[in-house]
């Protein structure tokens, strides 16, 4: 029975996980190293990396802050509309990343609420990076705050009070006791965000129009790439995402490895 | 420092956790607040120390109202039930936290720290330690670090919620001593909560005995047991066995037989509840006065010998220990007919009603009752 089971999920894995995982590797590299480098050097890949990069580099330090501030908020204090803001930071996770995408086209352009003004001021928003970096922000706002809040929950309040009997004011007892007790949730946190704020493809799809060189990340120029025939050099930049993809299961594990029992409460996910 | 706690409540939704408490607790005190869960203690400590807010009423340091002082301006030492020990620090820089965190003016130099963090942990044993970290050490020992923690912002009072609760029972009598030992050298003010009678009989000067948000009995450990002014409070400090009687003219009858005479009766003749501890009870063969009962059941506990019986006129079986060296326990045989002595006990109207708001006026209590009554 023990071991039935282990094959079944076994097969399931490799055959869904882990074959396409290889799939990309195999493909990026059928052609030669050289034709892999010069994938990745295209100036248009290059953009699509910095965007990404961009992105990512403004979505996940704003949900850290976030994140913190709506964990602390959610945990320490009782307040009303506690549950209403608990659902709010879930409503991502539930919502399809292309309606997302969608309600920031009928609010931020041309023709939607706020377009016109805009245009007037000169600011671009859909079309441009404000607008890849808006979805981006999204899709992730749930990934830190969720991996908080049990996390905080679990821990209570006794050593923040002690903090403040102790003497110590509100930016001291957050700095020297609540982030040491959640540095390890945080920081787990804020990989799984980023994974995802660099993978994003729906939301980011949908408010980007796909200019070369100018509001393509990886995602999207994968997809073009592939949608031209050019399967090694899509393979090629697939490849930088899978192995970011690999890095973060790495640091994850190791994580988890390394500081299971402060984790303990956050395996949720 | 003195303290003054008038009239203070405190409500959480409907639930009133304090009802107007009076308590005045002189300085250098050491004040033991007992109750069950639920009483209030606990709250009436963070209250003082400013973790919580009450609705009504003041708290008075020294005189001085502190209801808009928060818990950081307070300087008092608070010992929690958990320790609340910061993990990621080691027994050093729990000890000094209180003082790295004071304004650059106030804070002391690096090398009085140093000074001040190491004479603390000698002073609660634990010289040596300073370089570990709480996980890496005892119950008690992260008990100890929790109050030189505490200790090392020189507070104005300590207050300590269940120090011991989360110990085993000899790390807790050893500790007990100690407490009170490092009491008398330092002379902090100092409360603590507890729900357990024999911890707050044995270690502090004077013990508040709270019910239902309100106080019970404050007095000293032989008032509080020796003359309960209520069956709540008789009834919290040890076990207790209650005989439905009937008095008249200073006589307690029960089921009929005059079973012992009240020398200072101020309760009207009626209906009434004797209350005696088992260890104030006599067994004894023969035609000695007592009235008779049937032995159920003998149980050894330790030095203790514990003895069931029932009466005829019965609600609960009764409950005696005898001290296991008592030389007619032998002849005490389930089926045995013997007879039953008083010692001492208490007389408490009958079902009184224990209201929490009632503030404790005239003593229930009956004169002198609880001074070796005998039958007759």
């Amino acid at each position: 029975m023990r071991n039935s089971l282990i094959v079944v999920a076994l097969l399931f894995l490799s055959s869904f996980l882990l074959l396409p995982l290889i799939a990309v590797f195999t493909e990026a590299f059928r052609n030669g190293i050289q034709t892999y480098v010069q994938a990745l050097s295209d100036p248009d890949a290059q953009a699509a990396i910095r965007l990404t990069l961009i992105a990512a580099g403004i979505a996940v330090p704003l949900n850290l802050v976030f994140g913190v501030c709506a964990a602390w908020a959610v945990t320490k204090f009782e307040f009303r509309g506690k549950s209403l803001l608990v659902s709010l930071i879930d409503l991502p996770f539930s919502v399809s990343p292309v309606i997302a995408g969608l309600i920031y086209v009928l609010v931020f352009g041309a023709q939607g609420w706020l377009g016109p003004w805009l245009d007037a001021q000169g600011i671009k928003i859909i079309f441009a990076i404000p607008g890849i970096v808006l979805a981006t922000l999204f899709v992730t706002v749930p990934f830190i705050a969720r991996e908080l809040i049990p996390l905080m929950q679990e821990q209570g309040t006794e050593h923040e009070q002690a903090a403040l009997t102790l003497g110590a004011n509100g930016w001291q007892t957050f700095w020297h006791v609540t982030l040491p007790n959640i540095r390890w949730g945080l920081l787990y946190g804020v990989l799984l965000c980023n994974a995802r704020a660099m993978g994003e493809f729906g939301a980011v799809s949908v408010v980007s129009g796909h200019i070369r060189g100018l509001t393509n990340t990886m995602p999207l120029h994968v997809e073009i790439l592939y949608n031209e025939y050019q399967f090694s050099a899509a393979f090629a930049v697939a490849s930088l995402l899978a192995g970011l993809a690999l890095v973060t299961l790495g640091l994850k594990s190791w994580l988890e490895w390394r500081h299971g029992e402060s984790l303990a409460a956050t395996r949720r996910y | 420092m003195d303290i003054q706690i008038r009239k203070v409540q405190k409500h959480f939704g409907d639930f009133t956790a304090l009802d107007g408490v009076d308590l005045d607790i002189a300085s250098g005190e050491l004040i033991a607040l007992l109750g069950p869960s639920g009483s209030g203690k606990t709250t009436l400590l963070r209250v003082i120390a400013g973790l919580e807010f009450q609705d009504h009423g003041q708290i008075l340091f020294g005189g001085e109202d502190v209801a808009d002082r928060a818990v950081r301006e307070r300087r008092i030492g608070f010992v929690f039930q958990n320790y609340a020990l910061f993990r990621h620090l080691s027994v050093f820089e729990n000890v000094a936290f209180g003082l790295r965190v004071r304004k650059r003016s106030e804070r002391p130099g690096e090398s009085l720290i140093r000074e001040r963090v190491l004479a603390l942990l000698d002073l609660v044993q634990l010289g040596g330690l300073e370089r570990r970290f709480p996980a890496q050490l005892s119950g008690g020992q992260r008990q100890r670090v929790a109050l030189a923690r505490a200790l090392a912002i020189e507070p104005r009072v300590l207050l300590l919620d269940e120090p011991f609760g989360a110990l085993d029972a000899r790390v807790r009598k050893d500790l007990r001593q100690w407490l009170r030992e490092l009491h008398r050298k330092t002379g902090y003010t100092t409360i603590f909560v507890t729900h357990d009678q024999e911890e707050a009989l044995e270690l502090a000067d004077r013990v508040v005995i709270m019910n239902r948000g309100a106080i019970e009995q404050i007095g000293s450990v032989d008032e509080v047991y020796e003359q309960p002014t209520t069956p709540f409070v008789f009834d919290f400090l040890g076990g207790t066995n209650i005989l439905p009687i009937e008095l008249r003219d200073r006589r307690a009858l029960l089921g009929g037989t005059e079973i012992a005479g009240l020398r200072d009766s101020i309760r009207p003749n009626g209906p009434a509840d004797l209350y005696v501890r088992p260890g104030d009870l006599r067994l004894t063969e023969g035609h000695l006065p007592g009235f008779e009962v049937q032995v159920q059941g003998v149980q050894r506990t330790g030095p203790i010998v514990r003895v069931v019986a029932t009466y005829d006129a019965a609600r609960d079986p009764l409950v005696i220990e005898l001290p296991h060296l008592h030389h007619d326990v032998p002849r005490f045989k389930p089926g045995a007919r013997l007879r039953l002595r008083l010692m001492q006990f208490s007389v408490y109207p009958r079902h009184e009603p224990r209201p929490p708001r009632a503030p404790v006026t005239q003593p229930v209590l009956i004169g002198r009752e609880r001074k070796r009554e005998r039958l007759g």
